[in-house]
């Protein structure tokens, strides 16, 4: 067992995401590192023209998992399909992109193939010839260094942490790997995919800045009323105007499920923190929502963080903001909102 | 009317998640400052994942649901107190560690062992519950594992939402990308489904339904099997907390347009 795999799923026009190509760089470095050969493995209806895009990279092979079965995001052919790329490669270092795909299917193909994973890497080092992983414990709480001495080792690669590879297409050799699919492995089917309308996307991973709205926009105001539908079109118009994406305290969305007025376009989805995402973008900006720990762990990611709350002692004015501006967040988004539309 | 469904929920304690958490080293590897003292929760997504199975249970008569879970027993008996009182369930508990550092693989390994073991499952109906990540480790892993050692090849992660259609197949949203939802559908039983939030409340308490589920869980406490996970052929280099704190400016007394100015400027910078 030698080398280093990495498996990517490229999109059905055969094109790679953004993390697709991140991990192609921390594969390129990590194989580099280690003075180890390392070869791509691909699957799905498109693998030739992904291949060309990779021909570039100095990937010693690209193996393939070719065929219309495996464009589906389905745990039994995601898997088997890993599974046969890892075996064939006879990697001990098997490296992925931390999608939703493959996040779901990798532990099991680990547990196959006897090995071992370890998922959220957030840095790749080889000091002395070991491979060593970074990582964050108790939901970005502490942060570790550290190496496994079982083989095959899979990691997923969390987005963000290397700069997207680029290259020049060519024309890629490509190793057909096959596959057989038992007819259990369809006792699942992909229906698709339940976006919410173009007008209501609130979530925008590549945004720039993450605007968070908490509780407090729900909560009576200086007149002794609530006002959810006024915090509604200031909120999303800032989103409309900033092209930010919405994040949430835990208390807002949990008021959707006891049965209080909230914000209509909020989910648990926009959840940020130690029961929600963790998302990574440049900015940040906190609105009505008091910092309290659980909440901020989402944050470890999003580069500069300003909030505005009435509360001076805040949890954001206690070492985890830029800048706290100490005022009533629906004046001062009235008016940023004002001066974006006029800009 | 869908048969009943056997469901297995796993999950553990975790630190309060508002205490505030010290790495230390320990002979077995790291561990937390004074971790035994700790407040403790049920893990916030393994919570989701028991209420979710309970709400099951409640629809489809005969169902049955399990929690399965690995931790200290003294601490389990304390969290016992109060997620008794929320849903009906029978316990499985495996007395040991909590350590978000300990492998999951040798979690999921004992966990397996202890799914296999529970008299009358039937593994036809099994639904495998938990959450889709620990408040500790975070690996999202260790409900594929334990499926694959059941080897159960219908697996979802980040679920939102289960339902039964007529004919007894299981319609699941998964939460992908970009805030959207994969719909899909699985014939039948068996499945893993690793739980985000759902969309249940909390449960209030009901002290009879505490009563009721006591009367199996302190048995099973009392009788709960010592075993050891850990971290083998892991090196910890270090463990340690973040050190940036930043430097607050605290921005008081100052006209709202003068603000919204400054952020825009931010915004724009």
């Amino acid at each position: 067992m030698s080398g280093l795999l990495l498996i990517l799923h490229p999109l059905p026009d055969g094109s790679l995401s953004k993390s697709a190509r991140e991990t192609v760089t921390v594969a390129q470095t990590t194989a580099q590192a280690l003075g180890m050969p390392w070869c791509i493995g691909l699957s799905g209806s498109a693998t030739q023209k992904a291949a060309d895009a990779l021909a570039g990279t100095g990937a010693a092979s690209i193996l393939a998992v070719a065929g219309a079965d495996f464009d589906v995001p389905r745990y039994a052919s995601d898997a088997a399909a890993a599974e046969a790329l890892a075996r064939q490669s006879g990697a001990e270092i098997v490296l992925a992109p931390a999608s939703a795909r493959f996040s779901r299917c990798l532990a099991g193909v680990a547990q196959r193939l006897g090995g071992r994973i370890d998922t959220h890497i957030t840095g790749l080092e080889v000091n002395g010839g070991t491979l060593r992983a970074r990582r964050w414990y108790y939901r970005q709480r502490m942060e570790a260094v550290f190496s496994r001495a079982h083989r095959p080792w899979f990691l997923l690669i969390d987005g963000g942490i290397a700069t997207p590879w680029q290259g020049p297409a060519g024309q890629a050799a490509v190793t057909a790997v096959a596959v057989t699919l038992a007819d259990d492995s369809r006792r699942t089917t992909v229906v698709g995919l339940q976006a919410p309308a173009s007008d209501a996307q609130t979530i925008r991973p590549d945004a720039n800045v993450l605007f968070v709205a908490g509780a407090g926009w729900t909560k009576k105001q200086a007149d002794g009323q609530p006002h959810v539908g006024e915090a509604a079109t200031l909120i999303r118009g800032f989103l409309g105007k900033a092209q930010a994406s919405l994040g949430s305290s835990k208390s807002l969305v949990d008021l959707k499920t006891e049965g209080q007025q909230t914000l209509d376009f909020m989910s648990h989805l926009n959840q940020v923190g130690q029961t929600g995402s963790t998302p990574r973008h440049p900015k940040g900006l906190s609105t009505c929502c008091h910092g309290e720990e659980p909440h901020v762990v989402g944050w470890r990611f999003i580069g500069e963080r300003r909030a505005i709350n009435l509360d001076p002692n805040c949890g954001w004015a206690q070492g985890k903001a830029d800048v706290v501006y100490v005022a009533d967040a629906f004046e001062v988004m009235r008016n940023v909102n004002a001066m974006l539309g006029a800009s | 009317m869908a048969d009943p469904f056997h469901i297995v929920v796993c999950g553990s304690l975790v630190p309060d998640p508002l205490q505030t958490l010290e790495p230390v080293a320990g002979a077995q590897g790291p561990g937390l400052k004074n971790e035994t003292m700790l407040p403790a929760v049920l893990d916030p997504w393994a919570g989701h994942a028991l209420f979710e199975a309970a709400n099951l249970a409640k629809q489809v008569a005969g169902s049955q649901v399990w929690l399965v879970t690995l931790g200290p027993k003294a601490k389990l008996q304390q969290l016992m107190m109060t997620i008794a009182q929320k849903v009906p369930f029978q316990l499985v508990v495996l007395d040991g560690t909590a350590s978000g550092f300990a492998d999951a693989h040798e979690v999921a390994t004992a966990l397996a062992t202890a799914i296999q073991g529970i008299p009358g499952l039937d593994r036809n109906r099994l639904l495998l519950f938990g959450g889709c990540a620990s408040a500790s480790r975070d690996s999202g892993v260790t409900l594929q594992l334990v499926g694959e050692q059941l080897g159960i090849r219908d697996q979802f992660l980040g679920v939102d939402e289960l339902g039964i259609e007529p004919d007894g197949a299981l319609h699941i949203l998964e939460r992908v990308e970009g805030g959207q939802y994969q719909v899909s559908r699985c014939v039948a039983p068996p499945a893993v489904l690793a739980w985000a939030t759902g969309s249940l409340p909390e449960p209030h308490n009901n002290p009879q339904v505490g009563m009721m589920n006591m009367r199996t869980i302190m048995p099973q406490l009392q009788k709960a099997k010592p075993v050891t996970v850990g971290c083998a052929g892991i090196q910890y280099d270090t463990v340690k907390l973040p050190s940036q704190r930043r430097d607050t400016r605290v921005v008081r007394d100052v006209p709202a347009a003068d603000i919204a100015r400054e952020i825009v400027d931010w915004l724009k910078a």
